[in-house]
């Protein structure tokens, strides 16, 4: 080390406000002529966009492999090769952000001077907790603070008053790392230790701070006077003198493996992904409130009580100025009673749920979700390096031939070949990360389940959209694989999460299918709603049915489904009681899609007969709406659960005088809805229906008229023609014995070949002549 | 006013009676400072609270920590305190706690019911005095909280939420002027320091008498919430029993923390609709099935076990209790105690003695 220069070592803790500050200030008094900081040395260069006016934080540095990597052993056996990639994260109040802003903004060369993140890749990253004492929690447990956090806020974020605490750090880290280092059996300094089960070296802080040591010497050497180091105050001991001989680094990081290629980048960050994040510089649990710490020039308390106020105001909630008041009162009290020099985020909780919020939790949940974690989303400028997700995206968009056009253009996929296939799951993928490059359409040739077109246009949002998107992974199936796994977290509905199924599936996820469908699992034990698993239900009997199309496993959605399908069938019945007009025609169409839902996979689903049998418990029911009654009757006499004798007796029942008129056309509606050929086939009912009009005294007939219109409104023409015609004619011999239209032998000559032709298929297919048409209504 | 016969021992001691033993030796390590009209610093008062096992101080309240502290705080700044909760979760005994270590006076204390006139709050008259004479200060009768006002104490009202709104706001001038006019004798009662107000209510009452805004706005509110954990709740049963079983006076049964730990879970499962493994989802009978209910079911399973039983508590003991606050009067009730029998008590391991003992209740 030559005398010359001069060093500061400025210990931090990561994300915090405090010593963002006490930073800033630092580096105003020291001036340096190069400032070092703890990150990965290949975002040297990207150092100079921080001047841009559009990198806005919060933004993360990504750092990834050009090409695929192993992971470690225990992956290679789901994931393979995968690109490597890691971010370091920064907000405003990073003391790291402070420092980067400072050198571009008073041209001072700045070098990150962690381990590079070439190396990192090619060694084992050692789990964090467990392996090393967490030093602050350390020494707040010798001030007797419980909490790690607020011991650190109280020390160090709360300071205001300017006096550098670097010094103080520094020397309690010194006696941290002693007693760490004397009761822990640590790996021997001057080595690379191997991971046990793969034998890689694994990345320790031996390693870490021999290579930020060997960059600190070299930093003296090229002669620079003031030199400015701003790392984890963990690492603050091992960066000052007496260091250990140069000669026992450079052997140490000789040991280390082969550089792999590496590309960095800046992408943009949310304060949620801060709030979330576990890696470096651990998660942050209160990203908008350290902003308001670090941002906020006096007043903390004042200032972030009436930004409370002033969000539940805009939700058209009564907040005064004297609630503020005595908001500021309380939390100040609790801080004296707890003994703390100002009062933290702890108190300013309790003083909002007290008193803002009127002990109410859901007020609170949203004041924590818009300002405690906050809702700031970074910006990177256009002139960023691209990454790995675009790379990705852009070699698939090669091997599937389609390329990213601003015009609109429509596409035929035949999910039967392997390429539309790969083209169809690739856009579905790019639709859950939210890039929505592709729209599906109503196909224009048919409804066929292998078939499917979609809209394209390619916008130049969608560029930032994906770097957004990079921090859920670097290829287009693990970045969507992760969404959809975040989004089931998030999703509030089942409908939400059911979609979310369908779309994992059509995207082949299966990764993120296990835990999409934990989660609708886990929302439909609690969810006490029938409705909504019943609405829920067909869309998943589809996908489960014709999900093999696509060749996806589906042994999952089969357990969901039968779930789901039993939660149904125990939980329909007391849900069709007190059921007015409008609700019962909505459950009729519930019920019908279930059944079909529950037809569609009987030979999966192995619950369709409970189901019917429910069903058929219900269909004597006479406290039930006559809507949904009639319509489960029929639903059963379709299936041939109910043979016609009974059903016949039951619609005797109902169509007599003790019934009241209301519920039976009700009933009536709900039978016959739909369509009409029961009752042209079936004489006995409709001599029931007939019998049972007749007998309505005239100003009944008047009040259910309209009803009665409404419900055979839905029959067909010809069926209505038929219907009437039979009533017309009495009870007389059965219909299809009849000849009872007149046919023109010469127009039906004409049909005949046609029809012959679609009959008998040995016959060779004849020229269709026109007025073919016809033959539907003769049909 | 004054106790009838000081000689035969009461049923329930005030709480400042019952551990002025520890209210002394809190007062007396007390250094902190103490808010004017205060007996205790704020910070001794959460001790008393919450208990010190090493200076011998009993747990009064087992909870979150920060729920007392923010209750403390709030009266310490000189706001009105309401507690919320449903009923059963110590909102009185918290405020009666409260009183007893602020003041040292837990009596002063108002009834809310439907009925609750004004002169509850406010004052009253003695008539034949009023009539015999004019208005006068000897013809005033003050109501607890005119008399926590005149000496500086906190005065509790209950279930603030079932007295009359017109009635209620009474209260706003006193809480903000801390003053109470007296109009008949053109004078005005003006709060003493120390004064102050802790009301309780009931969760599942809310909208039987609402608070106005502006009345809302003079309390900070402290909901209390029932037991985090099983294990929570079994600590403030076996607590709460022993205590009651001392207070009663019934013979020694031995402390049974396996039928204690049965009555909780099933007391929790039927409260949260769902089984503590969290497999099996459950309806929810119409009672509130409270803490203070379990501790009633086996205070009297105590009784039970100690006159007519082997003085151990044992499932018969506690059985029908159970059945009698679960089951209360509608006929849902009935069908999901039923179901409970069948599907969860029936299939669990170690519960046969139970089941059967549930189904003789019958």
């Amino acid at each position: 080390m030559t005398a010359t220069s001069q060093i500061h070592i400025l210990g931090v803790r990561h994300h915090g406000p405090g010593s963002a500050r006490a930073v800033t200030r630092a580096l105003a008094e020291l001036r340096p002529d190069l400032i070092l900081v703890e990150g990965p040395p290949e975002a040297d260069d990207l150092v100079p966009l921080a001047a841009s006016r559009d990198l806005v934080p919060p933004v993360a540095l990504l750092v990834y492999t050009d090409e695929p990597q192993l992971r470690s052993a225990a992956a290679d056996t789901t994931g393979g090769p995968q690109i490597r990639s890691a971010f370091w994260p920064f907000a405003v109040f990073s003391p790291e952000w402070q420092a980067i802003r400072y050198a571009v903004d008073n041209h001072i060369p700045l070098r990150f001077c962690d381990l590079p993140a070439a190396y990192r890749f090619g060694m084992a990253e050692l789990e964090l907790d467990g392996l090393r004492v967490d030093p602050i929690a350390e020494l707040a447990a010798v001030a007797g603070y419980d909490d790690a956090e607020r011991w650190w806020e109280d020390i160090i974020e709360h300071r205001r008053d300017g006096v550098p605490p670097f010094a103080a750090i520094a020397e309690a880290m010194a006696a941290v790392r002693a007693t760490v280092q004397r009761t822990q059996t640590t790996p021997a300094a001057d080595t690379v230790q191997p991971e046990p089960e793969t034998g890689r070296p694994v990345v320790t802080d031996e390693v870490r701070e021999a290579y930020m040591r060997s960059v600190l010497r070299a930093a003296c050497k090229e002669g620079y006077r003031v030199i400015a180091v701003v790392c984890g105050a963990w690492h603050v001991p091992a960066l000052t003198d007496p260091m250990p001989p140069a000669a026992q680094d450079a052997a140490l990081l000789g040991r280390l493996p082969k550089k792999i290629p590496v590309t960095a980048t800046w992408v943009p960050w949310t304060h949620g992904r801060l709030a979330s994040w576990r890696g470096y510089g651990a998660g942050v649990a209160s990203p908008g409130w350290y902003h308001h710490l670090f941002t906020t020039p006096d007043r903390v308390v004042e200032r972030w009580l009436v930004q409370v106020a002033e969000l539940l105001r805009d939700e058209d909630l009564p907040v005064s100025t004297a609630h503020v008041i005595e908001a500021v009162r309380l939390a100040e009290a609790l801080a004296t009673l707890r003994g703390r020099p100002l009062p933290g985020l702890a108190e300013m909780t309790e003083a909002t749920r007290a008193v803002l919020c009127e002990g109410d939790e859901t007020r609170l949940k949203l004041v924590f979700e818009r300002l405690v974690v906050g809702e700031q989303l970074g910006r990177v400028p256009e002139e960023t390096p691209s990454v790995p997700l675009m790379r990705d995206l852009a070699a698939a968009q090669r091997r599937l031939r389609l390329k990213p056009e601003a015009q609109v253009r429509e596409l035929n996929l035949d999910l039967r070949e392997q390429t539309d296939l790969a083209r169809s799951r690739l856009l579905h993928r790019l639709r859950l990360l939210g890039v929505t490059w592709g729209t599906p359409i109503q196909s224009r040739r048919g409804r066929g389940t292998f078939r499917e077109t979609w809209r394209l246009e390619w916008r130049p949002k969608y560029t930032v959209d994906l770097i957004a998107a990079s921090a859920y992974g670097t290829t287009v199936a693990s970045a969507a694989t992760r969404k959809a796994r975040e989004a089931a977290d998030q999703a509030s509905d089942l409908a939400e999460i059911t979609s979310l199924v369908e779309s994992c599936l059509m995207a082949d996820l299966p990764e993120a299918l296990g835990p999409v469908l934990t989660a609708l699992r886990d929302r439909m034990a609690v969810d006490v709603d029938v409705v909504r698993l019943m609405d829920s239900l067909p869309a998943l009997a589809r996908t489960l049915r014709y999900g093999d199309v696509r060749g996806t496993d589906t042994t999952a959605l089969t357990d969901v489904v039968t779930g789901m399908a039993v939660r149904i069938t125990v939980g329909l019945p007391p849900a069709l009681t007190n059921l007015d007009d409008t609700a019962a025609a909505a459950m009729c169409q519930r019920v019908e899609a279930v059944q079909a839902a529950l037809n569609l996979v009987a030979d999966i689903v192995p619950v369709r007969d409970r189901w019917l049998d429910m069903l058929a418990g219900l269909a004597d029911r006479s406290d039930l709406h006559g809507l949904v009654v009639g319509r489960i009757n029929r639903l059963l006499h379709d299936d041939r659960w109910l043979d016609s004798p009974t059903v016949e007796r039951r619609m005797a029942r109902i169509l007599t005088v003790g019934v009241p008129p209301a519920h039976a056309v009700a009933w009536i509606e709900g039978f016959l809805s739909g369509s009409g050929l029961l009752l042209v086939h079936d004489e006995k009912l409709l001599s029931l229906v007939d019998g049972w009009l007749t007998a309505v005294p005239p100003d009944t007939f008047i009040k259910v008229l309209p009803l009665l219109r409404r419900a055979f409104a839905t029959f067909t023409a010809p069926e209505r023609r038929l219907i009437g015609e039979r009533i017309r004619r009495g009870s007389g011999p059965r219909l299809d014995s009849d000849a009872e239209e007149k046919l023109d032998s010469e127009r039906v000559a004409w049909v005949l070949p046609t029809l012959t032709a679609i009959l008998d298929e040995a016959t060779s297919p004849t020229p269709t002549p026109d007025g073919v048409t016809s033959s539907a209504e003769v049909a | 006013m004054t106790t009838a016969v000081a000689s035969s021992p009461v049923l329930r001691a005030h709480a400042e009676d019952q551990f002025v033993a520890e209210l002394v030796a809190l007062a007396k390590a007390d250094d902190r400072p103490r808010p004017p009209g205060w007996r205790l610093s704020p910070h001794a008062v959460v001790t008393y609270l919450l208990g010190d096992v090493e200076a011998g101080i009993t747990p009064k309240y087992i909870g979150p920590r920060r729920l007392i502290e923010v209750a403390v705080a709030t009266l310490a700044t000189d706001r009105a305190l309401l507690l919320i909760g449903v009923p059963g979760t110590a909102k009185t005994w918290v405020s009666e706690h409260l009183a007893a270590a602020i003041s040292g006076d837990s009596t002063l204390l108002v009834q809310g019911t439907a009925g609750t006139p004004e002169e509850a709050i406010r004052y009253g008259w003695n008539y034949a005095r009023l009539l015999a004479e004019g208005p006068s200060p000897a013809a005033l009768v003050p109501s607890p909280v005119m008399r926590a006002m005149q000496i500086g104490a906190i005065a509790r009202i209950e279930e603030l939420t079932r007295i009359p709104s017109d009635i209620q706001d009474t209260l706003i001038t006193i809480l903000s002027e801390k003053t109470m006019p007296i109009p008949e004798l053109g004078q005005e009662v003006q709060a003493v320091k120390g004064f102050n107000i802790i009301a309780t209510a009931n969760d599942r009452d809310r909208g039987v008498n609402e608070l106005s805004a502006a009345l809302r706005r003079r309390f900070n509110t402290v909901v209390l919430p029932v037991p985090a954990s099983v294990e929570e709740e079994v600590d403030i049963v076996s607590q709460r029993v022993n205590a009651l079983g001392r207070a009663l006076e019934l013979p020694e049964v031995s402390a049974a923390t396996e039928e204690i730990r049965r009555v909780v879970t099933i007391f929790r499962e039927l409260r949260d609709g769902v089984t503590i493994d969290g497999r099996t989802k459950l309806k929810t009978p119409s009672g509130t099935l409270s803490t203070a209910e379990a501790i009633s079911v086996v205070t009297n399973g105590m009784a039970l076990a100690a006159h007519f039983g082997d003085g151990v508590l044992r499932a018969s003991d506690v059985a029908a209790g159970i059945r009698g606050a679960v089951v209360r009067d509608s006929e849902s009730d009935e069908v999901i105690w039923e179901e409970y029998l069948e599907a969860v008590v029936r299939e669990r391991e170690g519960w046969q003695d139970f089941y059967r003992a549930a189904r003789e209740a019958e």
